[in-house]
């Protein structure tokens, strides 16, 4: 008798138990599913910024790499040569990160093809991520400077060392006043 | 009125009277003429004539590229000797594409449009006289230089009612558009009549400021016929002159940020623009000189002077007696708003109003100190800023703080770091925030035309490779057909020799 009613209490105990742990797990489980916060929708919204070439130059194998890294911590929102100032304050800006003061104070470069140089091999041409190179297979080539946005890679690529990256200098339409220069004692507060 | 409507603004010294009392001179023709491609807010214009072409004086030498931008003209006859890399007048010093004009000083005249010459109504219509102002080369001659034509032409997008010229020449040391008031009181009036009538504008506003009695009695004098033309005594204060505090002042009408004073139904123009329209209309001639005031103590000879376009500053300052043996800085323009002069060797433009030679008395150039907080500049900035925390942020590189507190609404009037009294230069580092953040925002649009065309290549490179597959596939597929086929026809030929062999058995 008394083992019978054992038996129950233990039957009892144990089922609560599994119910209390079946329940739980389902709650944990929806849960998971419904209220987890999302893990790399960030990384998407940056790569979303990014050039998109994975030229490489900031040191990861692609764009969502170093989306991942900047997301990350890993990498600094202006990690991005080719990027240059701009995206490097949009990517700052979804991530809620400040840029240092003047790390983007770099002139843009473009590419330029020495016409003495080029021999009209194309490799520069299939390297190209955004089409600013024109050109055929022993025919000069030449740059769009509008679409360059100076990933360099046609500079490593070329084989007679006919493309150098220029600086793009300020025209009328686009120089502005420098910053002004900021006095030591104002500095040192 | 200004202390009513207006907030804001600063008292100035004028030093006007270093050049008020000159009258209007010629300036002799140069030897050479340097007329640079662009003298005008827009695009460049496009030059027409070759080196080594012979043009006369008001020929068309460079048209006005498609879009915003105004044509050139020989400002006289003679050779186009290069067009060629010329300093700008521009605080850069930076090189733009000028042509070069050696003068034969014969003075022939191109052939001119025929001049209109009938009275109000005019015999043409708006829309042509529109086209008359952009041919002639005609842009505003306050400083600003955007082309008028485009000016004129907003009455096609906006609702507008009232026409103010200004006169208010707020300024110190410019004097030129006084002279002309008082000189030419009777071609600004027709101007302004001109100017209403392509307009179509019912109501004119002339506003002078009050420390220039001699040409508000001149205007008043010459417009005594126009009962409808209203001209106004401005009180004298800093920036009168500015488009949309001219506007507040006279009108009520207060422009709201990243809107134009035509949103509130007025257009302003300046006095030396009416002018120049006048003389377009009424004998043909395009814009090819403009009054400048040469002043400043380290000047000689300070003076008024009707100078051809593209002579250089260096000319015309030897023409008013040279400059004294003292160190000095010069200035384009006038103190407060113009901009420093590269070299004597750039030439003077349709925006030219000024080229003042100041001695180092004459400018409040002391050493930077930190800010004291005394709220100065709060008070002086005419547009209700705050340029004390504005300038703080963007020394901090906070670009996107400072246009939060109304960065794109400074005038650059120069107010604040006139009153600062610790020489904080508050109006350059709006000057630098205003280039940089369009330059970042220029940056951004070719990212984002670049992206698209990366985006482009790679679904290209995409497309590509699935016809390159399919078209693998095919050639497989056929291969095999073809194998298939022939092992078929194997087998057939198999089959006819295995039956004919049967046959050869059955016959022997």
């Amino acid at each position: 008798m008394i083992d019978t009613h054992m038996m129950t209490q233990a039957v009892q105990a144990v089922g609560a138990i599994g119910l209390l742990g079946t329940g739980l797990g389902v709650v944990l489980g929806v849960a998971a599913r419904y209220l987890s916060a999302p893990v790399d929708d960030r990384a998407e919204a940056v790569v979303a910024l990014l050039p998109g070439s994975n030229c490489a130059q900031c040191g990861f194998a692609g764009c969502k790499q170093a989306a991942v890294a900047m997301v990350e911590g890993r990498a600094a929102p202006n990690c991005c040569p080719p990027g240059g100032a701009s995206t490097a304050l949009r990517v700052a800006e979804m991530l809620g990160v400040r840029l240092a003061d003047d790390s983007v104070a770099e002139l843009p470069t473009v590419a330029w093809v020495d016409e003495e140089r080029c021999i009209g091999c194309t490799r520069c041409i299939r390297k190209c991520a955004s089409d600013a190179i024109v050109g055929a297979i022993k025919q000069m080539h030449t740059v769009l400077p509008e679409a360059c946005y100076s990933c360099g890679l046609c500079e490593i690529e070329c084989p007679t060392k006919a493309i150098v990256m220029k600086p793009v200098m300020p025209t009328l339409a686009t120089w502005h006043w420098p910053k002004p220069a900021t006095p030591h004692r104002v500095a040192a507060n | 009125m200004w202390s009513f409507r207006n907030r804001g603004g600063v008292k100035l010294q004028y030093h006007k009277e270093l050049s008020s009392e000159r009258a209007v001179v010629n300036m002799p023709l140069p030897r050479r003429l340097y007329l640079p491609l662009q003298q005008h807010i827009g695009a460049p214009a496009i030059p027409v004539v070759n080196v080594g072409d012979n043009v006369l004086k008001g020929q068309l030498i460079a048209k006005a590229a498609p879009g915003l931008s105004a044509p050139v003209h020989a400002s006289s006859s003679g050779t186009v000797v290069a067009i060629e890399d010329h300093v700008a007048p521009h605080p850069s010093g930076l090189q733009q594409k000028t042509i070069v004009i050696e003068t034969d000083g014969r003075e022939c005249w191109v052939e001119l449009p025929s001049p209109i010459t009938d009275d109000f109504p005019l015999a043409v219509t708006p829309r042509e006289l529109n086209s008359r102002v952009a041919a002639a080369g005609i842009v505003g001659m306050g400083g600003a230089a955007f082309p008028s034509a485009v000016k004129l032409d907003l009455k096609s997008r906006y609702q507008l009612d009232t026409l103010l010229i200004n006169g208010a020449e707020c300024e110190p040391y410019l004097t030129c558009d006084d002279r002309l008031m008082r000189e030419e009181a009777a071609a600004v009036i027709d101007g302004v009549r001109i100017l209403a009538y392509a307009l179509e504008v019912q109501a004119v506003i002339f506003a002078i400021e009050r420390n220039k009695p001699k040409a508000l009695a001149a205007i008043r004098e010459a417009a005594r016929q126009e009962p409808w033309i209203q001209v106004m005594a401005l009180p004298t204060r800093f920036p009168m002159g500015s488009e949309r505090h001219l506007v507040l002042a006279c009108t009520g009408r207060e422009t709201p940020a990243r809107k134009l004073t035509a949103d509130m139904g007025v257009v302003v123009h300046n006095v030396a623009t009416a002018r120049a329209v006048a003389r377009t209309v009424r004998s043909g001639e395009p814009l090819i000189s403009r009054v400048v005031t040469v002043s400043g103590r380290g000047v000689r000879e300070p003076a008024n002077v009707n100078v051809p376009l593209g002579t250089l500053v260096e000319d015309l300052l030897a023409f008013c007696g040279g400059v004294h043996p003292v160190p000095y800085k010069l200035i384009g323009g006038g103190p407060m708003m113009g901009a420093p002069l590269p070299s004597v060797r750039v030439p003077v433009v349709k925006g030219t109003s000024g080229v003042l030679a100041l001695t180092a008395d004459e400018i409040n150039d002391g050493a930077e100190s930190p800010c004291i907080r005394c709220g100065k500049c709060v008070t002086a900035c005419p547009c209700g800023l705050v340029p004390v925390e504005m300038a703080q942020l963007v020394r901090r590189g906070d670009l996107q703080g400072a246009q939060a507190i109304g960065l794109q609404d400074c005038v650059s009037c120069g107010s604040c770091s006139f009153i600062c009294p610790s020489h904080i230069p508050l109006a350059h580092y709006f000057n630098f925030a205003k280039g940089q953040s369009g330059a970042l925002d220029r940056d951004a649009r070719r990212q984002d035309r670049i992206r698209a065309l990366i985006q482009a290549r790679n679904e290209r490179a995409a497309r590509e490779a699935e016809i390159k597959k399919a078209a693998a596939a095919a050639r497989k597929a056929a291969k095999a057909a073809a194998a298939a086929a022939a092992s078929v026809t194997a087998e057939a030929s198999a089959s006819a020799a295995e039956a004919s062999t049967r046959q050869l058995e059955e016959t022997t």
